[in-house]
């Protein structure tokens, strides 16, 4: 198929759509409306349902609901929004139905603004509602990655019965970019053993996150975290971008790694061997990458130390401090509130940080955070 | 000569309720419904494209007591969950099934726009004028005066507002078809009950838009009253101010009957 | 190789549009880009802007604090563009709007009277296409012809009366760039 001129917004919604959404249940919220939009003029007019919920609330109960019918489902939204559905998320979680989410966020906490942040990263990844549970993160760079991660979205939701959440800013949500779309996938008949089709020739179906029993409750989340460990060994996804030689390895992800990218790009023609690690999978965070670093020293070649950059005070900072094991030090540098980050502060950061290197050896030294 | 026995069944238990005892106090009317609502499905032939959403409150366990496929709703959500099931599969029945707290305080935004919507779906709430489960607290249904577990010197309407009538409510609304409020505090009622259920379903069956059947249901433990006097309270301080009747009744209905 | 472009002017000047359409020019020709609006109230009038980024090789910022070329259809936006330009960059600017004395030696100002060669042309709206081919014919991101052929394929079929006016506007804004290009 030939490229087409796509916005993100818009982008994803269409991927949806060829992945075979059945049902779109939204609320309008700048950064993401378009591909609300998209959805209110595409399908009906394939036949299928697209309902403007009365809000976020409603719109996840709604998309419980259809979930619970075992076909593809929907929402998407931005912050003040998402957190609205974190209820509904919790009883989504438990009940095992599976559900894909689109968070195109903006600036916060609180109303904030609708320019790009990358702020709900821990929302997202560890506390999408009350309880035990994660959601699979899919962090996209560029819009032909947009549309590649929701189709994968619906594949991961359903085989592991769980939340897939496609993570995206302002900017993403926005941005043009020339890009191809998947083919028309059929939209499946058959439903699931577990959907609830009414009883007809079978045992009743219940799908429900009620467990009064506490050892009951415990083994369904003994069951979940089963699940969790599986899609951590199986699904954790990065792209590494010039990390072979690469002494300041950046890690960043969604549109502020693209960013990253043309700043490495000017560190090179400086003559500093800067790279990048691109998690694309936020949870499961990829671990494994950051245990296969060759650390370096004056000595030996290798990474001498890690810059996080994020549009959030860092709270991938975390992850990757859990995934270097104190190894190397872990420098980050971050705009908040919808501030972006630009290629030359992201590169003067680089510079510094190389500058700092020649006049101190730093292995086993952790640097200072500085937003 | 000896009398001819000829076993005849007069009464049964539905083929859409579980044999599962059920987890209410008792004398509380909920069980009582649940059959009413049971019976109804089965006379319809309906069981097997049926499915029951249950609220948070005292029938959270609800799909325990009904052979139905089920959904356990988030508390106040049912109507937005049933929507969901719904659009996806329009050839099944679907109904909500919501106590006072549920679906007039926390779930007011959920019902009002599955009416609003005129969402094709069955609503049935269960009116008894007090939070049953947590253990008596007051309700938006609470009488002025009722004395509950956070109303203690009784319901202060200068602070509370005015007990909520939501068959009047979502009456008023364009998308409501069918909207009534019963009691099962004796046989007429109980009889006049089970009759709405019937018609509410096959609004739904027709796809006629939403249909809505307040029940007013006792709840002698949290009133303090004994299963029969629970009765008469009833009859005596809810029907006053909550009147039974047909509130919004469209004429599709009526080509129904 | 890579252009990194800032077009900017009232919400309704079409300054958005004008960098979509070189966006389209560019994916017709096989190139990597990216096309980035200010969003949110400014869509409410004010000053809108877009950022779009050509290439050959991937695009990877798709925002820029100093563009190689700006395009400024009103005064607030050169104001906002002047001093951010690339040493060598190029400024086109709408000097039927704007008269101003120029800040800087070491950038290329094209002055374009957009709106008066637009009304002449029939429309005002134009205004957009006649800066659009200055800049192109300045900057040399892509062959004129590439975006005319942009213009034809993807303006939308409700408005396919104004292709021949705009490819006009377009060319007339070509020759005034490349006249004042030494």
């Amino acid at each position: 198929m030939a490229k087409e001129l796509l916005k993100g917004n818009v982008a994803i919604a269409e991927a949806a759509i060829r992945a075979g959404v059945q049902a779109y249940f939204g609320y309008p919220i700048t950064p993401q409306t378009e591909l609300l939009e998209h959805m209110s003029l595409r399908m009906p007019q394939l036949g299928r349902v697209f309902l403007q919920a009365e809000s976020e609330l409603a719109a996840i109960n709604m998309v419980y609901g259809a979930a619970s019918a075992g076909v593809r489902v929907m929402t998407s939204s931005s912050g003040p929004g998402f957190s609205l559905m974190q209820e509904g998320l919790s009883y989504i979680a438990c009940s095992e139905v599976p559900v894909v989410l689109v968070d195109i966020m903006r600036g916060g906490p609180g109303l904030g603004n609708i320019q790009p942040t990358q702020a709900d990263y821990n929302q997202l990844t560890k506390s999408a509602g009350h309880g035990d549970f994660r959601s699979i993160v899919l962090a996209p760079s560029t819009v032909q990655e947009a549309i590649d991660l929701t189709v994968l979205a619906f594949d991961l939701a359903e085989k592991y019965r769980t939340i897939v959440i496609v993570a995206g800013d302002g900017m993403i949500g926005q941005m043009m970019e020339p890009a191809e779309l998947p083919a028309m996938h059929a939209l499946r008949s058959a439903r699931p053993d577990w959907a609830l089709t009414g009883a007809k020739g079978r045992q009743k179906n219940v799908i429900s996150s009620l467990r009064l029993n506490a050892d009951n409750l415990e083994d369904v989340n003994k069951r979940l975290q089963a699940k969790i460990n599986r899609i951590r060994a199986a699904e954790a996804r990065y792209e590494q971008v010039l990390t072979d030689d690469a002494e300041i390895l950046i890690v960043a992800f969604g549109t502020t790694a693209r960013i990253a990218k043309t700043a490495i790009r000017e560190a090179r023609r400086q003559g500093i061997p800067a790279g990048l690690l691109r998690p694309i999978t936020l949870f499961p965070f990829p671990n494994a990458p950051f245990k296969e670093l060759s650390v370096g020293s004056q000595q030996a070649k290798g990474v001498k130390a890690i810059l996080v950059v994020e549009m959030s005070a860092g709270q991938m900072v975390e992850d990757v401090q859990l995934a270097v094991q104190g190894r190397l030090p872990v420098r980050f540098y971050g705009r908040t509130g919808g501030a972006v980050p630009l290629p030359d502060e992201i590169l003067d950061q680089i510079l510094m940080l190389a500058h700092r290197m020649d006049e101190a050896p730093t292995s086993g030294e952790s640097f200072a955070m500085a937003a | 000569m000896q009398e001819q026995w000829v076993e005849q069944t007069v009464y049964q238990r539905p083929e859409s309720l579980s044999k599962n005892p059920t987890h209410y106090c008792p004398g509380c009317t909920h069980g009582l419904i649940h059959k009413l609502i049971g019976e109804v499905i089965d006379e319809l032939a309906i069981r097997e494209r049926t499915i029951a959403v249950a609220p948070v409150g005292c029938s959270v366990l609800l799909y325990n007591y009904f052979e139905l496929d089920s959904a356990e709703a988030a508390h106040g959500r049912a109507p937005a969950m049933a929507t969901g099931l719904k659009r996806v599969q329009p050839d099944k029945i679907v109904f909500t099934y919501q106590g006072d707290g549920d679906l007039a305080s926390i779930g007011i935004a959920e019902i009002m726009w599955a009416a609003i919507r005129g969402e094709n779906i069955t609503t049935f709430f269960i009116n008894n004028a007090i939070y049953g489960m947590t253990g008596g607290q007051m309700a938006p249904t609470s009488l002025p005066g009722q004395v509950t577990g956070s109303s203690p010197l009784g319901r202060d309407v200068e602070m509370t507002g005015m007990p909520i009538q939501m068959a009047e409510i979502l009456a008023g609304l364009p998308g409501t078809t069918y909207a009534v409020r019963r009691s099962v505090h004796d046989i007429r009622t109980i009889k006049d009950a089970k009759k709405a259920i019937r018609t509410a379903f096959r609004v739904q069956m027709a796809g006629a838009g939403f249909s809505f059947i307040e029940f007013l249901s006792s709840c002698p433990t949290n009133w303090g009253l004994t299963p029969s006097r629970a009765l008469d309270w009833i009859r005596q301080n809810m029907v006053p101010y909550y009147p039974l009747g047909d509130y919004k009744v469209a004429d599709i209905v009526k080509e129904l009957r | 190789m890579q252009e990194e472009m800032i077009f900017s002017g009232f919400g309704g000047q079409g300054a958005l549009f004008a960098g979509m359409v070189l966006a389209y020019a560019g994916m017709d020709s096989g190139k990597n880009l990216t096309w980035i609006p200010s969003y949110g109230p400014e869509m409410r009038g004010g000053t809108a802007h877009v950022t779009v980024i050509i290439g050959d090789e991937e695009i990877g910022s798709p925002i820029t604090r100093y563009p190689s070329a700006a395009m400024a259809l009103n005064s607030p936006s050169l104001e906002k563009y002047e001093p951010l330009v690339k040493e060598g960059g190029v400024l086109v600017y709408n000097s039927s709007l704007i008269s101003r004395v120029h800040q800087r030696s070491d950038i290329r100002y094209i002055p374009v009277p957009a709106n008066e060669v637009a009304t002449n042309l029939g429309n005002v709206k134009m205004a957009n296409m006649v800066a659009l081919g200055a800049l192109v014919a300045v900057t040399k991101v892509l062959p004129l012809e590439a975006v005319a052929q942009a213009l034809r394929d993807h303006l939308p079929e409700s408005k396919r009366d104004l292709v021949e006016p705009n490819l006009e506007a377009l060319r007339r804004g070509a020759e005034l760039g490349t006249s004042v290009v030494p």
